[in-house]
């Protein structure tokens, strides 16, 4: 429970706030969301939908949460969008760095524990829940998880940000392992579509992106060619 | 002194709730609900095989959450008065008028109150139906989920619900439901209650933890 930001759905109230000033004005802009990254024999399947919302404004419809910290190495950021931001770029630089000291691309592993670190650290002042997914050498595909509060686990999949909470049933019903690139894809994209209809800080398109030896290959998938389900 | 070395357990204090998972489907001939057992106050369970699904009426059933004392007294009241109510008329009552009078009691009393019950059955008219009545709204529809473990599994049940379902299927998906929220939820859990009603009555069923369906676990 502590790794998504939950808000009740259920609880439905009049915006008693003072018609005069939106409420957008006084909220901090979150990435409310939902982020998802699993491994497949050869690479990671990561994807996450576009929505940033200041309040119930949404100030960006066609946000980028899929950030590269390196070649093979990408982070799936939910949570504060600011917070988020400024730990990414702080892991790039410091990744980069280290790159260069070693002559070699590094470990996801590093690059989970450098945010690790700085999550765990600054712990009070941050509200960030990352998702660390790529490809290397020693260990193939990859995914880190480092929710909020700064704990780091590996997991064959993982789910985050607020919208996750509603796709732990379906992710634990219909994940196997040893799927193919295409299954995996076609998993990430359909819990991505049925946590944004329930979630009202999902939304938008959804982003996916697959990272492997090869390098990384991006896809959008727009509104109107995301899955259908029954009763959606 | 001996306050200071031995302090209230918490659980004393604490508002007894069925944090919990209900849920209740229509099939071609009836409906299924199920509920989970697990009554909490706090971090402690007080009570871990309790039923959460109870009888209105014959073919009405309603499945409790939410605060515990809440949820069970609206369930006496409109039990009674539903008694009342099909002695007047000299029928069974239909599952509409079981969901509105818990409808007026949630509605009416929704500042005191903080119970969501689920009523569903089957009446002679209409056949089998599901109401939600969260809040003092009431809403027919094809299947309903409520309590805090219903959160993880809006996902699951969107995708795989279908209409025109057979009893079995649905009793399946009840069960796979109920279990995937238990699994995630750390206010649902203990064993499974199912109960069937279509037109020849109401069968209970009780799955116990070790007889539920197993998915994969990291």
């Amino acid at each position: 429970m502590a790794t998504a930001l939950q808000f009740p759905a259920n609880v439905s109230t009049l915006n008693n706030y003072n018609d005069l000033y939106p409420d957008w004005t006084q909220r901090e802009v979150s990435t409310g969301t939902t982020i998802m990254a699993v491994e497949f024999d050869g690479g990671v399947v990561i994807g996450a939908d576009s929505r940033t919302t200041t309040g119930a404004y949404i100030a960006n419809r066609v946000t980028d949460k899929l950030t590269p910290i390196h070649d093979r190495i990408f982070c799936c950021r939910s949570g504060s969008a600011a917070d988020t931001q400024a730990i990414a770029d702080a892991v790039t630089y410091q990744l980069g760095f280290h790159s260069i000291e070693l002559d070699e691309a590094p470990l996801i592993q590093t690059a989970a524990s450098l945010f690790r670190d700085m999550c765990y650290r600054y712990r009070e002042e941050l509200m960030a829940g990352i998702i660390v997914a790529g490809w290397d050498k020693r260990r193939g595909g990859q995914v880190y998880t480092v929710p909020v509060g700064g704990m780091m686990t590996r997991q064959p999949v993982s789910v985050g940000g607020s919208g996750s909470s509603y796709i732990y049933g379906y992710v634990d019903s219909n994940y196997k392992t040893g799927m193919t690139k295409e299954e995996c894809l076609k998993f990430t994209a359909e819990a991505l579509t049925l946590a944004m209809e329930r979630d009202g800080s999902s939304g938008g398109v959804v982003r996916l992106a697959v990272i492997s030896e090869q390098g990384v290959e991006r896809q959008v998938i727009l509104g109107n060619q995301l899955p259908k389900f029954s009763t959606v | 002194m001996s306050e200071e070395m031995f302090p209230e357990p918490e659980w004393l204090s604490e508002e007894v709730k069925t944090g919990t998972t209900i849920i209740a489907v229509t099939f071609d001939g009836g409906v299924v609900l199920g509920s989970d057992s697990r009554v909490s106050a706090g971090e402690s369970v007080v009570n871990r095989v309790m039923n959460k699904l109870s009888p209105l009426h014959d073919k009405i059933y309603c499945a409790l959450s939410g605060s515990a004392a809440d949820a069970q007294t609206i369930a006496e009241i409109v039990n009674y008065q539903l008694d009342v109510h099909s002695i007047e008329v000299e029928d069974d009552p239909l599952v509409c008028s079981a969901a509105t009078l818990v409808k007026n009691i949630s509605y009416k009393y929704k500042e005191e109150l903080s119970a969501h019950l689920i009523v569903a059955g089957w009446d002679r008219k209409k056949g089998g139906q599901v109401y939600a009545t969260l809040n003092g709204l009431l809403s027919r529809q094809p299947f309903a989920i409520g309590g805090s473990g219903s959160f993880y599994i809006h996902g699951f049940v969107d995708a795989e619900y279908r209409k025109n379902m057979t009893k079995r299927e649905s009793q399946e998906f009840v069960v796979n439901a109920l279990t995937l929220a238990m699994g995630r939820d750390g206010s649902s859990g203990g064993v499974a209650y199912v109960v069937t009603i279509d037109k020849g009555g109401a069968e209970e069923k009780c799955i116990l933890g070790n007889e539920l369906p197993r998915f994969f676990d990291q």
